[in-house]
């Protein structure tokens, strides 16, 4: 595992207030509009799909999820990858889209549950149509952000002399981005999938089954089929969910990420091999595969050979004269036909705000301070135990050899699929959900420092190592003056992540529907959740804006200046 | 031989600096690349060479001036040009065949013929059995090969090669130099010129017919002049010998006008408006000083300075700075390309680390201006602190971003070195550490 590049990204920026309050009434804007084709279609009826708890209809419901979870995937790196060469190639939009990602990122998925579902719901009456998209957009919003980051740090990381060598052999806009922009991005995109599609389930799990207003919604799934057997109490049932599950995501690691690993390490930048290349079983067969040789041979190659031409004959336009005078006047176009919408979309979303009474918003910042505290306090436990062990893990390879594809296993199951067993688990031994939903964003969000604190322990050279035995340091001055040091920026990397998702996983962990009874707690996420039940989208938008402005300021506050403080002072490599 | 394919009129360069200030990083300046020879740009780091290069090939856009291709205003889609670069940038993802293809694809060509086109360059080269291997597979030499194989399946009219040698070890750069020079001869290649943009006076004699010496701050053409020499070159002859001399001697009075010496050429007049340059600290340390002039003391007599370069294996761009300080200190005198070391500087080197240290300290004080500005500036605080973003600004008015930080960097170790002042990195402030206080108010800083 290494580190993931899509967050220091997001913390280096640094942007003016002015692109803050632009991004920030188009939000709100985009808010009002969501919401308000919710509240106009509520009065459509939707029929609720019977959740079998019979294992015999288990492979059906993780073909559904798998299903979903793929469409939205592809759709992701789409527009993930579309998104980050326009911020990437057009200058004027690029501070706009970046401001945009940044908070786009920050905003609970599950906020834009109710608008999204309503109004795919709306849109296609064909009930299940609608519903099983809605799912697929949500997840969308859940898995594109950090891609796109990923692939627009990697195009604006491209080494100079690529770029001009591109550029004096006047390759088209086709080859240069199919010979050097993707395949430059390609190992961080693939690593990001990895991390999107585990947040993808994640959230899977969640929407299957859900209650808004007063209908109560269910897709054929994985997750709703765990979510109903944990409220029947069925053990059997639980068990056999939670094995396919782990099976489901042990046969994509296997099918799916390893091959693809393996085949992206050929797109390292690296001058010389370094350390022996990752294997896959399953990538050897593809490539040994005679059909897909001739399909390669004989369609793929010849199709790309005749585009690639066909562009290479095009007169080149970009970077001269002609192309950007064009893009300005669509651009300002643009920006002119937006500026009303804009407004009047900021203004009804400002007036929906104005029903919100004063104790409503105590409450919320109530909410949000125990949503705080929470989140802090499953940081520091999943850096308690995460810290000692991923130093041990990263400082030992026999242990790191399997240590490591098991650890990415388990991370890999999703934790709302774990949240209704744990649930069971923890009510019985007599918690309150106060406690509880810590042990659940503890679940989701101790990996990513786990993962990180192991790359920066194999990060930390040898040499140093070395030394720290020769002079003998005791077991503190070790810990003080090496560990902590070098594993610092991978560190506060992971904690960033961590953090994000822990406020994230709030919104699941601190209100559960069980039994036909809801349990909650005070907390922001809680407050989220019930808002979207009860219909209640003047909270929900508060409770919303309350949460991502946290995040922000957070990420700005905390976040930026740690990783700036890692980058200057805690570098090992010059 | 008077065919004209690139010529550069009063082209410069100026960027912006971070209060919006421009610096100029090329002061007006002609070139011109005519067919049947090859150029070598040679000038020491800074001096704006990879600056002209990419200003010539159509990469970056001069801020002033005009590049005409065979008369005409420059655009990409017309001239016919290649670069060898120093880093190879040859595509990992690619084979040593497609990196070469590529450049073929870029221009349409069919499969088959690309293939085949390919596969001949490559067999020139020497990389025939290559052709399937990954760039990381290959040695640093054999990479080389394959970007002169890339630029050359072009058929460049100008080649350009962007320090294209220098990351090579001593023989591997030889041997390609030599091949590059027998293609060329031999008139395999279409190309009908070659510009060849380097550091290394030994390279740039051995291969061109002509020679542009760059000075720096802001680069600017000082010497422009024909080698006359026959290919093969022999480098122990007294006529290579000679053009290798002239250059130093160039290199090393920077601050003399270029008709001192035997080839005027267009050496643009300082412009009204400009103010007169800020004293530019050469980027040597002084452990790098003290070690020259210990050499220089052993030496009987003035030392030649390409025997010294090859006596320390040195290139220009590692002795020169060492000798620019050398010579800004008052150590050492250069006359004729020739190094003597100054009474002073034999006290410096005779002297036990202490009383190196105050040589040092008095000598800073006394002729360094950005030395002499940080450690009075301290003096006058009761604090005896401050902010090291007054000299950034100070410094930002005649240099780049880059360049006022390495100014910076440079007066922070002679400061360090001499006790007159620390500087603190977290904080970026300079200060007066406690036990140095005393000596600071003495000598020059009294003046």
């Amino acid at each position: 595992m290494t580190r993931l590049p899509a967050f220091p990204g997001a913390l280096e920026r640094s942007w003016s207030f002015l692109a803050d309050a632009v991004v920030g009434g188009c939000i709100l804007a985009g808010f009002y509009c969501v919401v308000s084709t919710a509240r106009y279609w509520l009065g459509a009826s939707t029929p609720v799909a019977v959740i079998s708890l019979s294992p015999a209809a288990l492979p059906a419901y993780a073909l559904y999820s798998l299903i979903r979870i793929a469409v939205a995937y592809f759709l992701s790196l789409m527009l993930a990858v579309g998104y980050a060469y326009l911020a990437a190639r057009v200058k004027m939009l690029e501070s706009f889209l970046i401001a945009l990602l940044d908070i786009l990122q920050s905003i609970p998925v599950l906020s834009f549950l109710p608008g999204v579902m309503l109004t795919m719901i709306a849109l296609f009456p064909t009930r299940q149509m609608g519903v099983e998209l809605g799912a697929i957009l949500l997840i969308l919003t859940g898995q594109v952000w950090n891609m796109a980051f990923s692939f627009y740090s990697s195009l604006k990381s491209i080494p100079r002399e690529l770029r001009e060598a591109a550029s004096i052999y006047h390759y088209s806009r086709w080859q240069r981005f199919f010979e050097l922009e993707l395949p430059y991005g390609t190992i961080g995109l693939v690593w990001n999938s990895m991390v999107s599609v585990a947040g993808g389930w994640f959230f899977l799990m969640a929407c299957e089954m859900f209650v808004l207003g007063k209908r109560d919604f269910r897709l054929p799934g994985l997750g709703s089929y765990l979510q109903t057997a944990a409220s029947a109490g069925d053990t059997r049932a639980i068990l056999w969910g939670i094995g396919t599950m782990i099976g489901v995501v042990i046969l994509i690691d296997q099918l799916v990420w390893r091959p693809l690993i393996a085949w992206a390490n050929k797109f390292k930048f690296e001058t010389v091999e370094s350390v022996p290349p990752p294997q896959s079983p399953v990538l050897q067969l593809i490539r040994g595969s005679r059909a897909l040789q001739r399909l390669s041979r004989r369609t793929l190659l010849p199709m790309g050979e005749r585009l690639s031409r066909y562009f290479a004959r095009r007169p080149d336009t970009h970077g001269r004269n002609q192309a950007p005078q064009r893009w300005k006047w669509i651009a300002a176009a643009l920006a002119a036909a937006s500026v009303p919408l804009v407004l009047y979309g900021a203004a009804r979303g400002l007036l929906l705000l104005r029903g919100t009474t004063g104790p409503e918003l105590v409450l919320i910042l109530k909410g949000a301070s125990a949503t705080f505290l929470r989140v802090w306090a499953a940081l520091l436990l999943g850096a308690l135990w995460a810290v000692p062990a991923g130093v041990a893990i990263g400082g030992n390879p026999a242990l790191a050899r399997f240590a490591q594809p098991a650890a990415q296993i388990l991370a890999s199951v999703p934790a709302t699929a774990l949240f209704p067993v744990l649930l069971l688990a923890l009510i019985q031994l007599g918690g309150g959900l106060g406690t509880a939903s810590i042990l659940l964003m503890l679940l989701g969000t101790q990996w990513y420092i786990l993962f990180n604190v192991i790359a920066g322990t194999m990060a930390i050279p040898s040499d140093l190592r070395e030394a720290a035995r020769i002079f003998r340091f005791s077991r503190s001055e070790r810990w003080r003056t090496m560990l902590l040091p070098g594993i610092f920026p991978y560190l506060v990397t992971g904690l960033t992540t961590a953090s994000g998702g822990a406020w994230n996983a709030s919104i699941v962990a601190e209100y559960f529907n069980f039994k036909g009874h809801t349990l909650s707690t005070l907390g922001l996420g809680s407050q989220i959740s019930s808002a979207t039940d009860s219909g209640q989208f003047n909270v929900l938008l508060v409770c919303t804006i309350v949460m991502a402005a946290v995040v922000v300021c957070i990420n700005r506050l905390v976040w930026r200046p740690l990783y700036r403080l890692a980058e200057t002072r805690y570098r090992l490599s010059d | 031989m008077s065919d004209t394919i690139i010529e550069a009129h009063g082209i410069e360069k100026v960027y912006a600096s971070p209060e919006g200030k421009p610096i100029q990083v090329i002061a007006p300046t002609d070139i011109s690349v005519r067919a049947g020879e090859i150029v070598a740009l040679l000038g020491p780091s800074g001096s704006g060479k990879s600056t002209l290069l990419r200003i010539l090939t159509g990469l970056s856009r001069p801020s002033a001036g005009q590049v005409l291709w065979h008369g005409q205003p420059f655009a990409s889609t017309q001239a016919n040009v290649a670069i060898v670069f120093q880093s190879f940038a040859l595509f990992p993802w690619l084979t040593v065949l497609e990196n070469v293809e590529a450049a073929l694809k870029a221009k349409g060509m069919n499969a088959v013929e690309r293939r085949k086109k390919s596969l001949r360059i490559l067999d020139a080269v020497g990389l025939d059995g290559f052709e399937q291997a990954y760039p990381k597979e290959l040695s640093g030499g054999m990479k080389q090969r394959v970007g002169m194989a890339r630029a050359i399946v072009v058929e460049p009219e100008v080649m350009f090669m962007d320090e294209a040698f220098s990351a090579l070890d001593v023989l591997t750069a030889e041997n390609l130099r030599g091949e590059l020079l027998e293609l060329w001869q031999s008139k395999r290649i279409p190309t009908r010129a070659i510009f060849i943009v380097t550091h290394n006076i030994y390279e740039a004699v051995s291969l061109a017919d002509r020679i542009i010496v760059l000075g720096k701050n802001p680069g600017k053409v000082r010497t422009d002049f024909r080698v006359a020499l026959p290919h093969p070159r022999d480098d122990k002859a007294p006529e290579f010998a000679s053009v290798v001399d002239h250059i130093y001697k160039v290199l090393t009075r920077p601050q003399a006008p270029v008709s001192e010496f035997v080839q005027a050429e267009s050496a643009a007049p300082a412009r009204n408006g400009v103010p007169p340059p800020y004293q530019m600290l050469p980027h040597a340390r002084p452990g790098g000083i003290a070690g020259l002039l210990e050499i220089l003391a052993e030496h009987a007599g003035p030392y030649e300075i390409p025997r010294l370069a090859d006596d320390l294996a040195f290139e220009i761009d590692d002795l020169l700075p060492i000798v620019d300080a050398c010579s800004m200190l008052g150590f050492l005198t250069v006359s004729e390309g020739k190094l003597e070391i100054s009474p002073e500087g034999r006290k410096f080197s005779d002297a036990g680390i202490i009383v190196r240290k105050e040589i040092f300290r008095d000598r800073a004080l006394d002729r360094i201006t950005l030395v002499r500005q940080i450690a009075r500036s301290l003096a006058s605080k009761t604090d005896k602190t401050l902010s090291d973003e007054f000299f950034h600004d100070v410094l930002d008015e005649h240099f780049s971003e880059e360049e006022t930080e390495r100014q910076l960097d440079t007066a922070i170790h002679w400061g360090r070195y001499a006790e007159l002042f620390d500087h603190d990195a977290k904080g970026r402030r300079f200060f007066i550490p406690e036990e140095t206080e005393s000596p600071t108010d003495a000598p020059g800083v009294r003046a």
